[in-house]
């Protein structure tokens, strides 16, 4: 089996307003994808239908080849299994970081999974020097730095060695250490055998962290491809908002404008005069 | 308008704001100070957080069982030599401690003075109380206890992280739930004590003018409120994020305590403590 998941006219809805709208994509495993799209495009919802924290309205989602369904994932034993393959970073780290120390939020999973206690500390230790973050081990969540917490974040889902990782907007709020930390380690993931999705609307980083893209708006996959094929898509970009025109201003007048995609490359759009 | 106008500070309305943001940033502080104290390098500090539980519980425990003001008195002082090689100011124990406790216990105890019958010691002018000597005694002892028990059960605190006083409160049997609620809460109060602090920075910032009684109380719902719909939108996202690491119902806990010989001598020094002070008494 080469696929991951396969989702198919994925609709669910908050209450009424809905997220997503007839969603259909297929990821490969080994594959390392990027969501791209706007705020409110359906990337975060899609990678909770992923992982099983919320379950679709109509259509299906497809995981190892089993279809995602509340009632399966109230067995115990297939939960379990699901959990111990499928990570998940949560964009914000203080939901993800629910426990007192640092060192009880690594050993929350695998407690959770039953794994020995003697083996837990064993992994727990190992972790902590994986992600130097081992003078933080007895460090309340609240007195750690953005940059930090993402590190616990990582190393919390990885001691479960998990074959597929889900990480929301990974790079916010990071400074530019923390986001290079970030990135480093997802160019690391090429060739692992993991399957690494990331949500993001970082369009600078997407063709280190992904193989493949596919492009979210309003709750439906509007384009796939490449990172090259889409990053070069200026008028794609622009239309879900992934691009914009940057505005050039000499003394009081705009003397021109063009979209402008912020990439180290420094590539320009059609310049729009 | 002069620029008085937008001063905040000495208009009413902004020194109510100032007073909110700044107890809540005192209240930050002083548990991040206390979280600091607790990871020096003390003598209190580097023992086995469940040496810390079993011996100082043990101490309280014959505090308020002894019945010789003599040995209370010395168990205080015990009480007091610990705090000094575990970097624990003794104006910290004053402030935090006995002033409060002397203050509560004393308005509890005081009655007893001229309630309890006995021989008599002195009497106040001008009411004709009479204080007797079982009297003083009495309170004493409510006085003595309180304040050795309280001075105890702050040492731990203070010299303990908290996540590890709940964990090797297990020793006692406290449900593991419990542990692990009130380390979330322990987890999560610093983070809406943040939101909060900021929600008033925020609206100190756009303050002109006084804010009358009614339209503080007003605020302070309306903050309360908002605070609410946050922890309630947050907790659900906590609860995804358990979900998503393996939460099924049940919660594990491990700890990483290694006890040392200096663990086991502090245990016996303890209990040396313990035994002579019943002793002693008897």
């Amino acid at each position: 089996m080469t696929v991951a998941f396969e989702v198919s006219d994925l609709h669910y809805a908050y209450h009424d307003v809905p997220a997503l709208k007839g969603l259909s994509l297929t990821v490969e495993k080994g594959q390392r994808v990027a969501l791209l799209g706007a705020n409110g495009s359906g990337k975060s919802t899609l990678l909770r239908l992923l992982d099983a924290l919320y379950f679709a309205d109509r259509g299906t989602v497809s995981a190892f080849g089993e279809v995602l369904s509340e009632e399966r994932m109230q067995d115990d034993e297939t939960a379990y299994a699901f959990r111990r393959r499928v990570g998940f970073v949560f964009q914000n780290p203080d939901v993800q970081l629910f426990s007192p120390t640092v060192f009880d939020e690594i050993a929350f999973g695998p407690l959770q999974l039953g794994w020995s206690k003697d083996e837990i500390r064993r992994r727990v230790a190992v972790s902590l020097n994986d992600f130097a973050i081992a003078p933080l081990k007895d460090r309340s969540p609240h007195r750690l730095s953005g940059g930090e917490k993402k590190r616990v974040a990582l190393a919390s889902v990885l001691i479960l060695d998990p074959d597929v990782l889900l990480l929301d907007e990974p790079t916010a709020a990071l400074d530019p250490k923390s986001t290079s930390e970030v990135v480093d380690f997802l160019v690391k993931c090429r060739g692992s055998g993991r399957t690494v999705i990331t949500a993001t609307h970082d369009l600078d980083i997407v063709e280190d962290i992904a193989d493949y893209c596919h492009v979210l708006q309003a709750g439906r996959v509007v384009a796939s491809g490449t990172p090259a094929e889409i990053l070069g898509d200026v008028a794609l970009l622009t239309r879900t908002h992934l691009a914009h025109a940057h505005r050039h201003m000499h003394g009081d007048e705009i003397t021109h404008a063009h979209h402008h995609l912020h990439r180290a490359d420094a590539a320009h759009g059609e310049d729009q005069g | 308008m002069g620029e008085q106008s937008f001063v905040c500070g000495g208009h009413h309305g902004g020194s109510y704001l100032d007073r909110l943001a700044g107890g809540l940033l005192h209240a930050m502080d002083h548990a991040l100070d206390a979280d600091d104290l607790s990871r020096r390098d003390g003598f209190l500090q580097k023992l086995d957080p469940r040496i810390k539980v079993a011996g100082l519980l043990t101490l309280i425990v014959v505090a308020v069982i002894v019945k010789s003001l003599l040995v209370l008195g010395g168990l205080f002082l015990f009480a007091v030599a610990l705090a000094l090689p575990s970097h624990v100011k003794l104006s910290r124990l004053f402030k935090q401690v006995w002033l409060s406790v002397l203050a509560f216990t004393g308005m509890i105890a005081a009655p007893a003075l001229f309630l309890v019958p006995g021989d008599v010691l002195a009497q106040l002018p001008v009411l004709h109380w009479t204080i007797t000597l079982q009297g003083l005694r009495s309170a004493a002892f409510l006085l003595g206890r309180s304040e050795t028990a309280a001075t105890l059960a702050l040492l731990l605190i203070l010299c303990t992280p908290w996540p590890h006083v709940l964990k090797a409160l297990r020793i006692c049997r406290l449900p593991t739930v419990l542990v692990v609620i009130l380390g979330m809460t322990h987890r999560y109060i610093f983070i809406f004590l943040h939101n909060a602090s900021q929600m008033f920075e925020a609206r100190r910032s756009r303050m002109i003018g006084p804010l009358s009684a009614r339209d503080r109380r007003r605020m302070a719902t309306a903050s309360a409120g908002v605070l609410l719909g946050k922890a309630l939108h947050m907790s659900t996202e906590v609860h995804l994020a358990m979900i998503a690491r393996g939460y099924r119902g049940e919660v594990h806990l491990l700890d990483d305590f290694r006890t040392r010989p200096i663990d086991w001598l502090a245990l016996a020094g303890f209990a040396a403590v313990a035994i002579a002070a019943l002793w002693l008494q008897a």
